[in-house]
């Protein structure tokens, strides 16, 4: 019944106006790809997890400069030196900064002394980064005490992370963004064309040929499939070659990388199908894609999220497939994806269906 | 084998009676034309026939299937032009075919076709480039793609330019010629007479009148008459001084029906007696214009197209007065 010859045609003929449409194109390949570079951008070297700290030493001696350069080595801060004939206070201001220390002139010459001595600390306590400062520059001025007596430390510590690799923004990045394209484009563009050509009826004279609506749908989602795959491989090169992500390749990827689109190219069709007109359908698909969009953890991890989102995004179909491409590709935890795939699978079937039963070619 | 047979077919919406106990049949080879005003129920009858709408009551056989429960089956034999057709935006008219062609299984000629309803030279035009003209040629040639013995054009050139309507008009032609079977609906009064072997006339859901325009006219025009220029004195002369039927409409033209040879040597007789001035002396038969107005109580605007004004008025048609 179903012609492979016939979805194949449809195919054709649909990626062929697809590819000649620019704006299709942007958005289907090109827009993952900015916004990778935008966020990674961002993320990658702006957030690259040292606090900038200005630094104002009066004392300019042998001790202070051997403290600064310990502020400077505990990896967490990254001091830039303020001249002393500065205001320190307007100075900060002027650099819309908060964080800020001053080492007193005499410094060095008391320590060597075993003298008392006060470093000053600027901050903001509504600003996390501050804690962080004062926390690391106490913990450097307790080495410093401690080193003045000769005492030696009783307690160690070392670090380490979970996984073999430290994981950065980008590694989330990649997946998230991997998802998004997923989820947009047969979205946006089944929603759009289910209909709108039910407006022009394009539907009922589709019927009129052997065309059968499930071989109709089929092509359509065979093509989001390869464009997904094409955007898959965009993303992961850029996200490799330009930000140096750490990325799990796996045949895992395979499912996913089909199913996603299977999925929302049948709930597009779905909104298309149900909706009177082509404004309702319009509006149902942003009511649906956007959430999505943003809190199923495409631009962030949602462990970033308030618990209140985190338990919402348990309701977007779109998180399980964000939370399997996470699982595969940044931690290689497949019984985490295996449960994720089994969810996907079950949300696509029922939209396949329920989009094929409820989509007609003509009308009683 | 009778290409289409339909029986008292029903079709309402809600208290609308969009097809209302429709009768007729279609002979192999000939063009049908079904002719309405707009809202006569001219595309919900094409539609059941195709199998895009499902109707209330009746039987309905084309090519021997009922299109609703068959029409997979049927679509395959058939060939369509749905109202305002349209397709694919970013797709040419060569690839459309070959679309086509590979749906219906069938390995054709795209640019055979395209030259038989001389569209060759925009073949490779992108459809949203094309003209109005162009897209319904590009329409026919997809209703010929799989050699269908029986077509459906609905309203195949509403919203051309006479030159766009003309060339399709030589298209259906050709098809005629060819043998093949053609319904098309209308609501140019011109194109139904110009193309078709016989003519439906539907009204509120009915056919009013049918058969071929010499039939019809026959049927429904009130016959011969005389037309003679001349003042409302003669028409008075003219109505004391015979038995025949004498109309005066207000402007200086006299009509006197001639039903046989005889009246109308007596209204010239009549004429001649009154001593009174007269000019431009003819006969005239009604057109299936003046039988169309007649039967749906519209009037033919500067287009062509009907117009129906006041229905269950007839005071308004001034084609009548």
């Amino acid at each position: 019944m179903v012609s492979v010859r016939r979805i194949m045609s449809d195919l054709r003929l649909f990626g062929r106006g697809y590819l000649r449409n620019a704006a299709g194109l942007f958005f289907g390949l090109i827009f993952p790809v900015i916004l990778i570079l935008i966020f990674g951008a961002i993320f990658s070297s702006g957030f690259s997890g040292t606090i900038t700290l200005y630094v104002q030493n009066q004392d300019d001696d042998q001790v202070s400069t051997s403290f600064v350069d310990a502020l400077n080595h505990t990896g967490t801060i990254n001091t830039v030196l303020v001249s002393s004939s500065e205001n320190f206070s307007q100075y900060l201001s002027a650099h819309s900064a908060s964080d800020g220390i001053i080492i007193p002139a005499g410094f060095s010459a008391k320590y060597i002394a075993g003298e008392p001595v006060n470093v000053t600390v600027y901050g903001n306590p509504s600003q996390s980064s501050s804690a962080i400062i004062s926390g690391t520059v106490m913990g450097v001025v307790n080495g410093f005490n401690l080193k003045r007596y000769g005492g030696l430390p009783i307690i160690g510590v070392t670090q380490t992370t979970a996984q073999a690799q430290v994981t950065k923004y980008i590694d989330f990045l990649v997946p998230g963004l991997v998802g998004f394209s997923i989820l947009v484009s047969p979205m946006f563009s089944l929603v759009n064309i289910s209909s709108e050509y039910k407006r022009t009826k394009l539907f009922k004279q589709l019927s009129l040929t052997p065309l059968t609506k499930i071989e109709w749908l089929a092509s359509k989602v065979l093509f989001y499939i390869l464009l997904s795959v094409a955007s898959f491989l965009l993303m992961v090169a850029v996200g490799v070659f330009a930000f140096g992500a750490h990325i799990v390749l796996s045949l895992w990827l395979i499912p996913f990388l089909i199913l996603g689109p299977m999925l929302f190219a049948s709930l597009g069709m779905l909104v298309g199908t149900v909706s009177k007109s082509t404004e309702t359908a319009s509006v149902v698909g942003n009511i649906i894609t956007f959430p999505m969009m943003f809190l199923a953890g495409t631009f962030f991890p949602i462990s970033l999220m308030p618990t209140y989102l985190q338990h919402f995004a348990h309701v977007l179909p779109l998180f399980y497939i964000i939370d399997g491409l996470n699982g595969v590709m940044i931690y290689s935890n497949y019984a985490q994806a295996a449960i994720d795939l089994v969810v996907v699978t079950v949300i696509t079937i029922v939209f396949f269906v329920a989009a094929v039963r409820l989509f007609k070619w003509r009308e009683d | 084998m009778i290409p289409v047979e339909v029986s008292s077919v029903k079709k309402s919406y809600g208290d609308v009676k969009a097809v209302d106990g429709v009768s007729f049949s279609v002979n192999e080879g000939e063009v049908f034309a079904l002719l309405g005003p707009n809202g006569a129920g001219k595309t919900t009858l094409i539609e059941i026939l195709e199998g895009l709408r499902k109707r209330d009551e009746g039987t309905v056989k084309v090519l021997s299937l009922d299109p609703w429960e068959n029409g997979y089956v049927l679509h395959r034999r058939i060939g369509v032009i749905p109202q305002d057709f349209t397709f694919f935006d970013k797709a040419n008219p060569r690839e459309a075919v070959k679309y086509y062609a590979d749906l219906f299984g069938v390995s054709v000629d795209a640019d055979e076709i395209l030259r038989e309803v001389v569209l060759e030279d925009s073949a490779g035009v992108l459809f949203e480039n094309l003209s109005g003209g162009q897209k319904q040629k590009m329409g026919l040639a997809l209703s010929l793609v799989n050699s269908a013995e029986l077509l459906f054009l609905d309203e195949p050139t509403t919203g051309l330019d006479p030159n766009a309507r003309r060339a399709i008009w030589d298209v259906i032609r050709g098809l005629r010629s060819k043998g093949k079977t053609v319904i098309l609906t209308t609501h140019y009064l011109d194109e139904a007479e110009q193309l078709s072997d016989r003519v439906a006339i539907m009204n509120h859901g009915r056919i009013v009148a049918m058969g071929s325009s010499d039939e019809i006219i026959e049927a429904h025009g009130s016959g011969e008459r005389l037309e003679v220029h001349g003042t409302e004195e003669l028409a008075a002369y003219v109505k004391a001084n015979t038995k025949l039927k004498v109309k005066y409409n207000g402007k200086g033209l006299i009509s006197i029906a001639i039903s046989q040879e005889h009246d109308a040597l007596a209204a010239l007789t009549a004429i001649e007696e009154s001593g009174l001035e007269w000019h431009d002396l003819h006969t005239r038969r009604d057109s299936l214009d003046d039988v169309f107005v007649k039967l749906v109580s519209g009037r033919i605007d500067e287009k062509g197209e009907i117009r129906v004004e006041n229905i269950g008025d007839n005071s308004h048609d001034q084609r009548r007065g």
